[in-house]
């Protein structure tokens, strides 16, 4: 029902002619019409090619890898890529026009972040914005101690800074997990003490969703570290949780656009006031000096509009798609009883589900999904796009088997009882063909 | 129509392989191996690779996809490799990852998700006859790969695929430039793909505890000393360490004393090779039979006969490294094979 065979032509080379660019256009469109408009009768049309001659219907469920660029992001940004040239930092009518309006999408992202628009600065990536505030503070602390705190499942862009101050002489800690993916808090009091320069837990964690008890990890950095500046990586929560008042107290905020709805290469680290930081990319002094280069004029207007609207259509949104995750992983659950779901459910963003396929070689199940159609994750991707058995889930304390056996299924926005129809119906049946064909090693 | 799950490495001739396949008719999906991580990371699994593999697929609008086996890698190919030199053998990587990773796990993987078939770009062919799959030097004498896959074993090509075998490497070429593939002229890989910077004996010193020991003459002379038997294999005429006059070839390592031995190449010469572990890829070999016997990867066959745990060499051949493969053929079909004590 959901394969299609046609004519090989058209969609054989994959981004080489013009046709597959506007289909590839209409299926973005189609997201918004899935999600956005009630009650749609017909199944879009989102295609998928698949191979020489077959085309599927795509279901995206990567949310947490990225999502697809809100329209209204779009609109929003557009006549700063082709109608003004400016560079923010000129003096001329065309350059103004680009400061007024990057400085505008700076009061509108402060307002709905919760921080005064000076604390913003616009970075290249949520990554760039983790390794500013990471490594940023602790050097420009370096006169008040030597500690850095973080946790064992933080997402790279925290670690490898926390390990590139490691050779730079900090000692570097990293506080236990939780089998449920939950920060252990006495842990991290035992970790911290006057010589702790920064301390840095994430909001959400990327694989396994859970969210992290910050107001308890602020009063206890508070109460045991008080030379320390508190960073959070906040990339993953905005979709699920008001951001402005989760870090609060904090010193530093990371999130990054792609994450909800805005274009990849845009980060923000809200920077509080008296936070000194030490800046890694010099030059122009562009962002008060921590982060020198050009600005994303386009970039920072699309992140605002979709902050803004991720915002306005939250609390609607949350329960729609927890709903959606929550047939899912009955859908998966009653036809595969030894599956398991990782991660503390209660902790989690209503999005995410990861689940434990024993037995199963997650690489194998995702390329299978993915010439179904479906679209999800596992661990975290290294630059060749091999899947690397998971850190995160190792230091939950899973075996390096049920790691190697565990799917990330993220959904978002874009996600529709479509895609968990689909999903309840093509998991299982993957599931059992690879039990009955695989080769059981003697 | 069959559904084949086609080995990328980024080079041509798998490229081509794929090419040939999708215009057969066949549903075909492209799979890379990252292999190794390591420092080391610029040979045969690099990230420049897998774009480069990634890409041919787009433009031959095929799915692609990435299988990290990089700690089987290490494993069961690089960590048997060092372990090999330590003991002063002289191993085959590459013989290694066909057997276990291509078509130990990425076969294994290819038939639990229902493909038909694996294909890899090797050049060699498979035969079908009465007796059923029969593994075949490549078209292209020059650049035959069957001996790589000599110790593969009947059942695990009887869903296999090696279409470029029926091709001279300059007609993989053709065919990749006139497809425009961007991998049509890139360079072959020759040496060991996890060994780059440094060479071999960088590489073995990093991850072995050498232990020097003397070099000796057949008499038993002692001529100077090495710093580790792991520099050493059977034949070599370089790096010796000493000046003797005369052309002079290792002709036996022994790790359990750090000793070794050279000489002159008559010394090298022996009528009988013993070996172990021997596999058939065809059943039609048994004691007693003549054989064609190759011992390195591109080596000339030379006569033999196949005897219990032993080839028998029509004229004397030079002694064979421990630890190499030895292939054996009848014409250009591949019988079997055994291991060099």
């Amino acid at each position: 029902m959901l394969t299609t065979s046609v004519s090989a032509k058209g969609v054989t080379v994959i981004g080489a002619t013009f046709p597959l660019m506007f289909e590839r256009l209409r299926v973005r469109r189609c997201y918004y019409q899935r999600s956005f408009s009630s009650g749609s009768s017909t199944p879009d049309r989102v295609i998928w090619p698949i191979g020489s001659s077959t085309i599927v219907p795509m279901h995206y469920l990567d949310h947490a890898a990225s999502t697809p660029v809100l329209p209204e992001a779009i609109e929003a940004m557009l006549p700063f890529l082709a109608d003004h040239p400016g560079n923010p930092s000129g003096g001329h009518r065309a350059a103004q026009e680009a400061k007024t309006a990057l400085e505008e999408a700076r009061e509108n992202i402060a307002a709905l972040l919760g921080c005064r628009a000076a604390e913003i600065v616009f970075t290249g990536s949520g990554t760039e914005a983790d390794n500013l505030a990471v490594k940023g503070s602790a050097r420009a602390r370096r006169h008040l101690g030597d500690g850095v705190v973080t946790t064992a499942f933080e997402h790279k862009g925290v670690l490898a800074s926390a390990h590139r101050l490691a050779s730079e002489g900090f000692r570097i800690y990293e506080a236990a997990v939780t089998s449920g993916g939950i920060i252990d808090l006495d842990q991290l009091a035992d970790l911290l003490d006057e010589r702790t320069v920064v301390v840095s837990v994430m909001l959400v964690n990327n694989e396994v969703g859970t969210v992290q008890p910050l107001d308890k990890v602020t009063a206890v950095v508070r109460e045991r570290a008080p030379n320390a500046c508190l960073h959070t990586d906040a990339v993953q929560a905005v979709p699920w949780i008001d951001v402005a008042t989760a870090t609060s107290g904090c010193d530093l905020v990371a999130i990054s656009g792609h994450k909800f709805g805005g274009p990849k290469g845009m980060g923000v680290l809200i920077v509080r006031d008296g936070t000194d930081l030490r800046p890694d990319i010099e030059g122009g002094g562009q962002e008060r000096g921590l982060r020198s280069g050009t600005v994303n004029v386009a970039g920072a207007i699309a992140l605002a509009t979709a902050l803004r609207i991720t915002q306005e259509r939250r609390g609607g949104e949350l329960i729609r798609i927890a709903a959606l995750r929550d047939r899912l992983w009955d859908g998966i659950h009653v036809a595969l009883p030894e599956t398991r779901v990782n991660g503390d459910v209660a902790a989690k963003v209503a999005g995410n589900l990861h689940v434990c396929f024993p037995g199963i070689e997650a690489e194998v199940l995702l390329l299978m999904l993915d010439q179904r159609g479906i679209a999800a994750a596992a661990g975290s991707s290294c630059s060749s796009g091999a899947t690397e058995p998971s850190y995160v889930l190792k230091a939950m304390g899973m075996s390096r088997e049920d790691a190697l056996a565990s799917v990330r299924f993220s959904l978002g926005v874009a996600s529709t009882d479509a895609d968990v129809d689909a999903c309840i119906a093509i998991v299982p049946e993957l599931v059992r063909g690879l039990r009955e064909r695989t080769v059981v090693n003697a | 129509m069959s559904r084949v799950l086609v080995a990328m490495s980024g080079g041509v001739d798998s490229s081509v392989a794929a090419a040939i396949l999708r215009d057969e008719g066949h549903d075909v999906t492209g799979v890379t191996l990252r292999l190794w991580g390591g420092e080391s990371d610029s040979g045969c699994c690099s990230v420049a690779d897998v774009e480069d593999a990634r890409r041919v697929a787009a433009q031959l609008g095929i799915p692609h996809y990435v299988f990290n086996f990089g700690d089987e890698f290490d494993a069961e190919v690089v960590n048997p490799y060092v372990e090999s030199y330590a003991a002063g053998r002289t191993p085959n990587p590459c013989v290694d990852c066909n057997t276990k990773m291509k078509w130990g796990r990425l076969l294994d993987r290819t038939m639990a998700m229902g493909f038909d078939a694996m294909a890899t770009g090797h050049h060699a062919r498979l035969r079908l006859d009465e007796t059923g799959t029969r593994l075949c030097r490549g078209v292209d004498s020059a650049k035959d790969q069957s001996y790589v896959l000599a110790r593969l074993q009947a059942i695990q090509l009887v869903n296999t695929l090696l279409p470029v075998g029926e091709l001279t490497k300059s007609e993989v070429r053709n065919e990749a430039e006139r497809l425009d593939l961007r991998t049509a002229q890139k360079a072959e890989s020759m040496d060991v793909c996890f060994i780059k910077r440094g060479g071999r004996r960088t590489f073995l010193s990093d991850r072995i505890e050498e232990q020097g020991g003397a070099l000796v003459t057949t008499t038993g002379e002692v001529v100077g000393e090495h710093a580790g038997v792991s520099a050493f294999t059977v034949g070599q005429r370089r790096g010796l360490g000493v000046a003797l006059g005369e052309r002079r070839f290792v002709v036996d390592v022994d790790a359990s004393t750090a000793t070794v031995t050279i000489g002159e190449r008559e010394d090298l010469l022996c009528d009988v090779s013993a070996i172990r572990d021997v596999k058939f890829v065809d059943d039609s070999i048994s004691f007693g039979t003549d054989v064609l016997v190759q011992v390195r990867a591109h080596g000339v066959a030379a006569r033999a006969t196949f005897e219990e745990g032993a080839i028998h060499w029509v004229e004397a051949q030079p002694r064979v490294a421990a630890g190499q493969v030895v292939a054996m053929y009848r014409d250009d079909v591949v019988l079997g094979s055994g291991i060099a004590r």
